[in-house]
């Protein structure tokens, strides 16, 4: 997730000269994000369309989208992941050299969306770490520029240099971890459109 | 369709096909499963019908048979279309495939396969189309639940695995150990 | 040499013998995220130097479970689902599922609902097939073209926006019509527009049709008889493009389309350049067909546009809050709206071929079964039938031409 730090934790201690570096690289990271489209279904299409020439990505520095991961550092997920799906999903986050973000367009990438089914990821943060949520179905692509600016604002609060004048060792741990929740949070619901057949019998789960 | 009967009755002869007419006016043969590729072998090669449409089940649990497979074709040169239903059971439900008579019916029975785990005797290739291979159940039954079941068991298996392997961080002229 | 041979395992079979440039098939494997494949397609490309030998691909990234979700949620809920289908062009499937669930409940469309269901369909027709062009453009290099026709796909989304009040996934069609009349103002613009779109077409063909290396890439490419077709269930442009003239909308009219006067466009080689002829000519004619539901709104100016079967049409809004059977239906269609007992199946010519769904209902407000018909399946079965011994870059213009959405493939 980049090189954020908590901010509202301590101010900064390395100094006038460091944190007006850090502003630098910060202002050359946000300002030339290069999308990895992980265009998956229908968010996809807006998606393209914010690339088109209405709603020019261009003109935030964004438009150079890279079809292969290790040349790009922002991944919009656009679309519903499956299960199937997540498994190369998560490959190609971790083949995105640091610093990278993750954008989880349209609530089938948020939350699961529509699909409460046995198919889909409940929400790509089940298996990614994700920066700027952005609701909608699909989103307006105005709406996702606003994701990129929010992610520009968030950008702007990063402090690269002070991971590296403390010297740790970027943690590829941090970031690698599965954060699989089990679906419904764990959380037994009765649904009102379920319908199984009188007479059936269901596994339980995790038995 | 009068029409459609007319002209396929014949070609029907001595098959046991109880045929209605569905909602929308198709006109629709019940055979027995055994029956089911001899009835559209003739269907095709007399009767005309040279296209497949969809071949799919319909599980009518828990009344037995259970499931019902359902083909549909299509004639081309009179744009007419009929229906062709069979029931089969339910511990072991197989019927022959159609893939010889119309290769673009493959996928369908893959489908049928995976969703229904209705075997489809002589097709080559019969795995499944639409969940992972590795995926145990059969999800368009219906005692199986609309959020499934641990449906994210074989990706937590394959993280396992991704996170167990070892990460070889020397660098490449690093001097090796021992 | 026997080293080589251990570390690739997956030697799939020789070839001819100890030859050491043909004796093993590369598996190349052309990943579920790929830019070209148009979704979530993985593709096992055996090749043998350039050449495909095998082509095996494996659907399903996108499986979403629609045909349980419909069981699960019930007839009404599941038109906002429809629209995620084929989402290029999401009015066509309501429209689909809404002609089958009328044929189970029996009903007829009053003649506006009608004419506006076709100049949604058409519109969605203009609009997917925009895609075919931009998307297969920019894969083949002619980076122009996406631009181009994302400009006019914009033009029709805004126009959208204005009558549904969505730019896509409008879910806008109901059993029994559509939700709302077309306004006025908004045929207007509509008539502007496809004025301006023919011209548009035009410059796409003048940019595309003529050039060398647009030719050079599909001519010949991914050729397909009309027997091989028919044999794999190809249906719309792929058909066509194989000479076989067959419209759905010609030979089982529906929605009034006999009213409309338009040409079905066919090939005659079955190749890649001539299924691409097909769909620009279905632009123009889709345009027209658009611009005579135009003509025919402006004189049914006023009618029905929603048909008035309490057991399924929801009562206007205004009755509802003032009279006591209104809310009743109100109340039992919104929360158990059942259709007859019986089976239907509808098909409609959209994009990609025969959309249909085959629905079969026990008489309450879930359904025994909803399969969805999609054309995209059929098309990406004929994926290994068309890429058999040519060379690796056709993938890209066979993928291209066969014009498939993996919404609908996986559903």
């Amino acid at each position: 997730m980049g090189s954020l730090i908590e901010t509202q934790a301590q101010p900064a201690q390395e100094g006038y000269l460091w944190t007006r570096l850090d502003e630098l690289v910060n202002w050359g990271r946000k300002n030339s994000l290069w999308p990895m489209p992980l265009g998956l279904s229908c968010c996809g299409i807006e998606m393209m369309a914010m690339i088109g020439p209405k709603f020019d990505l261009a003109r935030f520095g964004a438009e150079a989208a890279r079809f292969s991961p290790r040349q790009a550092d922002l991944m919009i997920v656009a679309g519903t992941l499956t299960w199937k799906m997540a498994e190369a999903a998560r490959t190609i986050y971790d083949q995105m050299p640091d610093p990278k973000w993750v954008i989880a367009m349209g609530v089938c990438s948020s939350t699961g969306g529509m699909y409460d089914s046995y198919s889909v990821v409940q929400g790509i943060d089940m298996i990614l770490p994700v920066d700027v949520y952005v609701p909608g179905c699909p989103p307006r692509p105005d709406a996702v520029i606003d994701a990129i600016l929010k992610l520009q604002r968030k950008i702007e609060r990063e402090r690269p240099f002070a991971q590296l004048l403390s010297g740790d060792n970027f943690d590829e741990g941090k970031g690698s971890e599965t954060f699989v929740r089990a679906p419904n949070q764990g959380v037994p619901t009765t649904r009102s459109h379920e319908r199984l057949a009188p007479g059936s019998q269901v596994p339980t789960e995790g038995a | 369709m009068s029409t459609t009967a007319e002209r396929v009755q014949p070609a029907l002869a001595g098959l046991a096909v109880q045929s209605s007419t569905s909602r929308e006016g198709t006109l629709t043969l019940e055979v027995p499963a055994a029956a089911a590729w001899e009835t559209i072998r003739r269907l095709k090669e007399t009767a005309g019908f040279d296209t497949n449409t969809f071949v799919t089940a319909v599980d009518r649990f828990p009344a037995e048979p259970r499931f019902e497979v359902v083909w549909q074709f299509l004639s081309s040169a009179n744009a007419e279309r009929v229906r062709v239903r069979a029931r089969i059971g339910g511990t072991d439900p197989r019927v022959r495939t159609i893939t010889d008579l119309f290769p673009g019916a493959a996928y369908s029975e893959r489908e049928c396969w995976d969703m229904f785990g209705i075997r489809f005797d002589g097709h080559a290739g019969l795995k499944r189309l639409l969940m992972p291979q590795a995926y145990e159940h059969f999800p368009l039954r219906k005692d199986f639940p609309h959020q499934g079941i641990e449906p994210d068991r074989l990706y937590r298996e394959w993280d396992r695995v991704r996170r167990e392997r070892p990460v070889n961080r020397d660098l490449p002229h690093a001097p090796q150990e021992s | 040499m026997a080293t080589t041979t251990k570390v690739f395992e997956y030697n799939r079979g020789s070839l001819e013998g100890d030859d050491p440039l043909h004796g093993e098939l590369m598996e190349l494997n052309m990943g579920p995220q790929h830019p070209a494949t148009h979704g979530v397609l993985r593709l096992r490309v055996m090749l043998d130097g350039e050449t495909m030998r095998e082509v095996e691909p494996d659907v399903g990234y996108l499986h979403r479970g629609k045909e349980k979700t419909c069981e699960s949620l019930g007839w009404r809920k599941f038109f906002v689902h429809t629209d995620r289908l084929d989402y290029v062009q999401p009015l066509m499937n309501n429209v689909s599922y809404a002609l089958a669930l009328e044929k189970l409940a029996g009903l007829e469309v009053p003649e506006r609902g009608q004419i506006i269901r076709v100049l949604l369909m058409e519109l969605s027709r203009i609009g997917a097939h925009l895609i075919y062009l931009g998307t297969t453009g920019i894969d083949l290099g002619a980076v122009t073209m996406f631009f181009f026709t994302f400009k006019e796909r914009e033009a029709l989304y805004t126009l959208l926006d204005a009558y549904t009040g969505h730019r896509m996934n409008n879910t806008y069609v109901r059993i029994g019509g559509v939700y709302a009349d077309v306004e006025d103002e908004v045929g207007r613009e509509i008539g502007k527009w496809l004025e301006h779109f023919l011209t548009a077409v035009d410059e796409f063909e003048s940019m595309l049709s003529g050039n060398r290396i647009w030719y050079d890439r599909n001519r010949d490419i991914g050729v397909i008889s009309k027997e091989l077709a028919l044999a794999w269930s190809l249906n719309g442009p792929n058909l066509r493009g194989s000479g076989f003239e067959f419209d759905l909308r010609k030979q089982t009219p529906y929605s009034g389309y006999e009213r409309y006067k338009f040409d079905v466009a066919v090939g005659t080689r079955g190749d890649c350049y001539d299924r691409y002829l097909v769909r620009v000519e279905e632009l123009r004619q889709s345009a027209r067909i658009c611009q005579q539901a135009l003509e025919l709104l402006k004189q049914t100016k006023g009618g029905e546009f929603l048909a008035d079967d309490r057991r399924f049409v929801l009562p206007p809004k205004d009755k509802v809050r003032s009279s006591m059977e209104e809310l009743i239906h109100q109340f039992k269609i919104v929360t158990d709206m059942a259709l007859p007992v019986g089976e239907a199946y509808f098909g409609i010519e959209s994009s990609k071929g025969e959309l249909g769904f085959y629905v079969v209902s026990d008489g309450t407000s879930h359904p025994v079964r909803c399969h969805i018909r999609a054309p995209g399946l059929m098309n990406v079965q004929a994926i290994p039938v068309l890429m058999k011994d040519r060379l690796y870059s056709d993938t890209v213009s066979i993928i291209g031409s066969l014009d498939f959405v993996m919404g609908e493939v996986d559903r």
